[in-house]
């Protein structure tokens, strides 16, 4: 249904292949092709992506628009483009396969469009770079990555771009990496880069054990296959003995946690603000407008398994607010510009997840939208500001930049105006949403009913903050007199238009794209929320479906309808939410407008009023340094302990060596055959040989009885001892019956008395290795042969055990057997049985059988 | 005949390598890489003559009778997995050779115990006959004493010296439970297909599958029988360091899969859980240490340690998936780490120093000597786009399907082995430049060549992770099918 097909491969391979082409040949490349390869996939990747949302998606989702009557699920408009397997083994497929619907052309058109502009500035901001096309390398790379990561239709595929940008992120923050950091930073820029990578591979850990909980219960990987297969995640399961818990809990926690990585989240969001170390564009494109939205992307996208599990949403509801209030009150305190911007990302990202939490996927998604554009601007307004005064960040060494970057001034106004809140540009409305949504949602798992109040408290509390140190930061940069020293101002540096038209057209955006997503109080239709419709509204309805949430007690995490429908309150909360951002704006103007020395020395004496408070915040609460010392310190003294304890002293000492101690005494023992002395050679050879010759000419002995059964007193018994293998030798037989040590066959003689005969005297010896022998007596006998190889004059001795019974006293026992019970009768049998079983004495060479 | 003539062609090389005057070493040299480019040109024609959708499990198969009375025949063919990894050896070989381009001592030397090295790997890869598996399997690790005692660095004796005793051990442990299993069939063969479809008694399996395990785990660097495997990576010389920890490793691991498993079933399925265990000690264990290492190759020694484990773990999952992506790792792995002492090699043959303490910002002085090892360490990370990406995903898939205990273990490998390789990364390659290190000559395009080719193996075999999986498949099906 609405399904149509369209190369969509083409929106990640350009980004991909201008990759490959600035990565392995840019060195070679003048620096124009370098960039004009760089922008122009971008570019070209936005064209396509146009083409495919607004030529090719957008009939699908009119007709699947009009079909629908009010109420009814609207069907979900989609774009499929498989290409090729990856995977098929086993159980296991994973097929290449692209996915447009209303959810990744949103994030598709965000991020050609706000990466193109990033891209265009970049010329600009990098220009004197030596490294110019490996920048333009990676950007393109995080470009294609990103693509991938929002356009494939199953995990796995979201998980590879999710690694990619991972990587490529990883690759930006340590750009520079030989500079020890700007005078901010005090750490090297390599460890930032390193701390971004192990923090979200700490979330990525969870993210993988997540997406293989989904595989093991539902067998695919693929988005559509377990949405349609959600009931399988309803079961339960006690991990590790705890429990039970639905499985879409886990999973979904799981990747929740996952996203925190990614999305710097509490408790892992330590990376994001040391990642502002990497050149600002790319803080701008990675580190607020796409990467870090994955999570929130991820979150939308499984919109149906959160649902399945309102605890989860419960905590995501509480971990977005906190972390929105957290980064808040951080972002309050802080001096370098970036990180100001890179704490008020985290906190926007909080309000995003926020939403998540309380059911409103379609304003998780708005705010991403308007965040882009507003934080992009921000971004690259701070870039400008840094480029300006050559690469300054601190902004009490700021000041005054009004009237000497006007345009950067104005575009950054109206970006901080939209993150502030006030009315009627983006992110008022996309803000105001969230808290909203917040207010009036119903969290149905038991137990979690206070999640909407307490959460919508922690985000008007976090508006509050975020007014104030967005104007600070604003009246720090551009208001009063200029603090910069003299010497920086001679070489002002004033962005070009490569810079100067991004920023106007982000700036437009961040005004006006607001509108797409007004409230119902206000406008009587939202473009934004209709168009989501499809994939946000079907999340409720599948997991429903599964009837999960009946099984646990409890009702999915909705809208209080009569709240909802409430205008007056809606406008009062507005009204709330407009106060708060004022009363921020007004509180900065207040303390930090045309900021100066004594003002300075004001504002420590109110800071220090404040306490520990403000420690706290300006050292952002102690986390990086508790991570410090248990992750990073655990991790050392582990290491240490398996290298010392384990390696060295379990397996190379007690192991290795003393294994060589063992061979040492095996040595000393050899050294006494080893000794050079030729007799002591010939000697042991002599006997060596003698040993073998022996082992070797020992005639060869396998005794058959026959007949097998019963033998009893009369009966002729023949004893074999043929073998095929040695016909040709001539081996010489002698036999003692009773094993008494008188040989009965052929009967002993004794040696004659004269000395010379007695020299020539053999035993009597048969050739014959065949005989009969008839036993006279009931008993055991142990029947003796001699066995002589007369070439090697060797010989061998075996011995066969014989049991003779009475057949009269057989009888006798059989009648007394009778008499006794059944049970008896079992063992009686078998002992009484008579046989001859064969008991070789001495080692029987040759037959193992 | 293509499976001969992949063996003969090392041997001829060995040969004419021993023809050759000593001071005539560039020709030595380009008969070793010659010979190499053949065996990869033959792997690939194996590879494409191989047709993983035939009912025949062993294809391209040659027999002649050797000796009959003991049931010796020369018995070559391949199944998926031998086509795989007999390429790897032939990809290793190749870029190997070509790495030692600079050598200067005893070149003719080197080059003849190398070549007896690669007959021997080869051999094993493609032998179906018991006998002339074992026999090649010594044939590869002999020359491994030498080759570390006279061109190592670091210790070298003792590592050689260590190396010999632990494979000697392994090998003990194997003769005798290769020549039960020849008695014990009753069948007086050694033809490895007739082997595995005689049926021993469940007791003698599992009785026997664990000294066979053991024996091949040593090679493989099973823990806690790993030790050799750093000490003789760091002693040896790079041509050597790179077949050893790219191929030699997987001999361990192929023997398992070739042998122990398909003779032995039920012994696999009683034991797999302890080896698991054990598979995963490697993954965790080898990854912390390798934290704690200031020297490349031991890094990268142990980091071997812990990525072997994933094969195991994958091995001993006895599932297609595990299994394939077992296989799939040893390919992957062994390229990678091939590469890893490749481009090692070219900076200590420079700098004749291995600490990365010494080191910073060696990107800024070799950018592009630097940009190998620092693909190399993506690659060993599980970063996608690389072909050990996929690898370990499948292993990881399996073991937290069928043991998620063992599982989440070794995804949190993963955490660890990013950590030490970020460490070296940080610490050698990026961070402040150390102005000693100006004077490093980057690589021309001659010292590029071996390591573009094994980077272009990590990254097709990334992108198009289907080509080997699809010529793995079959055979593991039928490997698990067996168990």
């Amino acid at each position: 249904m609405g399904r149509s097909t369209f190369p969509l491969y083409w929106i990640p391979l350009l980004p991909l292949l201008g990759a490959a082409l600035n990565l392995l040949i840019g060195r070679k490349l003048p620096r124009r092709l370098s960039h004009a390869i760089g922008c122009g996939s971008v570019l070209g990747a936005l064209v396509v992506a146009m083409v495919a949302v607004f030529y090719h998606l957008y009939p699908a989702w009119q007709a699947a628009h009009a079909s629908v009557s009010h109420g009814s699920l609207p069907p979900v408009p989609q774009i499929v483009n498989p290409l090729f397997d990856w995977i098929v083994a086993g159980s296991v497929s994973i097929k290449l396969s692209l996915l447009l619907d209303p959810l990744s052309a949103v994030m598709i058109l965000v991020i050609t469009f706000v990466g193109f502009l990033i891209h265009v500035y970049s010329t600009g901001y990098m220009s004197k770079d030596p490294s110019y096309a490996r920048y333009f390398g990676y950007l393109n790379l995080f470009t294609g990555a990103m693509l991938i990561l929002v356009l494939g239709d199953n995990l796995v595929s979201l998980f590879v771009g999710w690694e990619g940008v991972g990587l490529c992120s990883y690759l930006l923050i340590g750009f520079w990496f030989d500079k020890n950091g700007t005078r901010v930073f005090g750490d090297e820029n390599a460890s930032a880069g390193k701390k971004a990578f192990i923090v979200n591979r700490i979330g990525d850990l969870a993210f993988i054990i997540g997406m293989f909980v989904i595989f093991a219960a539902v067998g695919s990987l693929n988005i559509e296959d377990i949405a349609s297969n959600a009931g399988k995640l309803a079961a339960g399961y006690k991990p590790f003995g705890f429990g039970p818990y639905s499985l879409a809990g886990i999973a979904a926690l799981l990747l929740f946690i996952g996203a925190t990585g990614k999305s710097a989240q509490i408790p892992l969001f330590v990376w994001l603000p040391d990642a502002m170390a990497g050149p600002t564009p790319v803080s701008a494109l990675i580190h607020a407008a796409t990467m870090v939205t994955a999570g929130v992307y991820m979150c939308i996208r499984l919109n149906f398994l959160y649902m399945m599990s309102p605890a989860v949403m419960g905590f995501i509801a509480i971990i977005g607010g906190l972390t929105a209030l957290f980064a808040a009150t951080i972002g309050i305190t802080q001096n370098d510009i970036k990180k100001v911007l890179a704490y008020s990302t985290v906190s926007q990202l909080g309000y995003m997840f926020l939403a998540v939490g309380v059911g409103a996927f379609s304003a998780a998604l708005f705010h991403v939208f308007t965040h882009a554009f507003f934080k992009a601007c921000l971004f690259l307004g701070a870039g400008a500001v840094i480029h300006a005064l050559h690469d300054e960040q601190d902004m009490r060494a700021m000041g005054g930049l009004r009237k000497r970057l006007p345009i950067t001034h104005l575009t950054m106004l109206a970006s901080t105006l939209a993150i502030a809140g006030v009315p009627f540009f983006s992110g008022f409305f996309s803000k105001d949403e969230i808290l909203w949504k917040t207010f009036i949602s119903v969290n149905g798992a038991p137990g979690w009913s206070w999640i909407p109040s307490v959460t919508y408290f922690l985000g008007l509390a976090a508006a509050l903050c975020t007014a104030f140190y967005m104007f600070r930061l604003y009246y720090m940069t551009f208001s009063g007199r200029i603090r910069a020293p003299e010497s920086t101002m001679k070489h002002f540096h004033p962005p070009g238009p490569a810079m100067t038209v991004p920023l106007i057209v982000l700036a437009t955006g961040a005004v006006l794209l607001g509108f797409m997503g007004m409230p119902s109080v206000l406008s009587s239709t939202n473009a934004f929320h209709e168009w989501l419709a499809p994939v946000t509204e079907r999340g409720l309805h599948i997991a429903m479906g599964t009837g999960l949430l009946a099984k646990m007690g409890a009702k999915p995490v909705v809208a209080d309808a009569t709240k909802a429908h409430n205008h007056g309150l809606e406008l009062g909360l507005m009204a709330v939410s407009v106060l708060i951002a004022l009363a921020g704006i007004f509180l900065a103007r207040r303390y930090y407008n045309k900021y100066t020395d004594d003002q300075r020395e004001k504002l420590e004496d109110l800071a220090n009023s404040f306490g520990p408070l403000t420690t706290l915040s300006q050292h952002k609460y102690y986390v990086d340094e508790i991570y410090n010392f248990i992750f990073v310190g655990g991790f050392k003294l582990l290491a240490g302990f398996c290298y010392r304890a384990a390696d060295r002293l379990v397996i190379d000492i007690i192991g290795v060596n003393g294994t060589a101690a063992v061979v040492d005494v095996v040595g000393k023992l050899g050294r006494f055959f080893q000794n050079g002395n030729l007799q002591h050679y010939v000697a042991v050879m002599l006997i060596g040989v003698g040993g073998i010759v022996w082992l070797v000419g020992r005639p060869p002995a396998h005794m058959k009885v026959t007949p097998k059964g019963p033998i009893v007193i009369g009966q002729k018994v023949t004893i074999d001892l043929t073998r095929d293998n040695y016909e040709k030798r001539t081996l010489q037989y002698r036999w003692d019956f009773e094993d008494d040590g008188k040989w009965d066959f052929p009967k002993q003689t004794l040696p004659p008395k004269d000395p010379k005969a007695r020299k020539r005297w053999r035993p009597a010896r048969t050739s014959s290795p065949v005989v009969t022998h008839v036993f006279t007596k009931a008993k055991k006998y142990s029947v003796k042969v001699e066995v002589r190889d007369p070439r090697w004059h060797t010989t061998r001795y075996e011995k066969v055990t014989i049991n003779v019974i009475d057949p009269n006293a057989k009888k006798k026992q059989d009648a007394d057997k009778k008499k006794k019970t059944k049970k008896s009768a079992l063992p009686a049998k078998a002992g009484g049985a008579p046989h001859a079983s064969l008991q070789t004495g001495g080692p029987n060479r040759g037959e193992v059988r | 005949m293509v499976l001969s003539a992949i063996i003969l062609t090392p041997l001829a090389a060995l040969f004419l390598t021993l023809l050759i005057p000593a001071r005539n070493d560039k020709a030595i040299k380009a008969v070793s890489a010659l010979a190499g480019a053949v065996t990869v040109a033959l792997a690939a024609y194996v590879w494409f003559k191989f047709d993983p959708y035939s009912t025949a499990r062993y294809q391209l198969v040659e027999r002649v009778e050797w000796v009959p009375t003991f049931g010796i025949s020369y018995y070559l063919g391949v199944d998926g997995i031998g086509v795989l990894m007999t390429m790897l050896n032939a990809i290793v070989f190749l870029t190997g050779a070509l790495s030692m381009w600079r050598l200067e001592l005893r070149v003719k030397e080197y080059f003849a115990f190398m070549l007896t090295l690669v007959i021997g790997v080869f051999g094993v890869f493609v032998s179906l006959d018991l006998f002339f598996f074992f026999f090649f399997y010594e044939v590869a690790v002999l020359p491994m004493y030498p080759l570390i005692a006279v061109w190592g660095s670091t210790r070298k004796e003792y590592a050689a010296m260590k190396l010999t005793l632990y494979l000697m051990a392994g090998s003990a442990l194997l003769f005798p439970a290769l020549l039960s299993i020849y008695y014990k069939s009753g069948l007086n063969t050694f033809d490895m297909v007739a082997l595995s479809g005689h049926k021993f008694s469940e007791a003698y399996q599992i009785f026997v599958y664990p000294f066979i395990y053991i024996g091949f785990g040593v090679l493989a660097g099973m823990f806690p029988v790993h030790g050799w495997s750093p000490t003789g990576h760091v002693a040896a010389p790079t041509a050597v360091s790179m077949l050893h920890a790219g191929v030699l490793m997987k001999l361990g691991a192929f023997g398992i899969l070739r042998v122990a498993m398909p003779l032995l079933p039920a012994g696999a399925a009683y034991w797999n859980g302890p080896f698991a265990a054990l598979a995963t000690c490697n993954i965790v264990y080898g990854a912390l240490v390798a934290l704690k290492q200031d020297d490349f190759k031991f890094v990268i020694g142990f980091s071997s340690v812990s990525h072997m484990g994933i094969v195991l773990l994958g091995i001993n999952m006895l599932t297609i998936d595990g299994m394939g992506g077992a296989v799939f790792q040893m390919f992957a792995h062994g390229v990678m780490t091939a590469l890893f002492f490749s481009a090692v090699g070219f900076i200590y043959d420079q700098a004749h120093t291995r600490d990365i303490h010494e080191f910073g910002g060696l990107s800024k002085h070799v950018p592009i000597a630097s940009a190998f090892f620092i693909i190399a360490g993506l690659c060993g990370m599980g970063v996608p786009g690389f072909a050990s990406f996929w690898a370990e995903l499948l292993v990881f898939i399996a073991a937290v399907k069928t043991m998620p205990l063992f599982g989440v273990l070794a995804v949190v490998g993963l955490i660890i082995s990013a950590l030490f390789m970020l460490r070296v990364l940080k610490h050698a390659f990026f961070g402040p430049a150390n102005p000693k290190w100006q004077g490093l000559r980057d690589v021309t395009a001659w010292d590029a060549l071996p390591r573009a080719i094994l980077i272009a193996v990590l990254i097709l075999f990334g992108f198009i992770p289907r080509l080997a999986l699809a010529l793995i498949a079959s055979s593991v099906r039928a490997l698990a099918g067996g168990i």
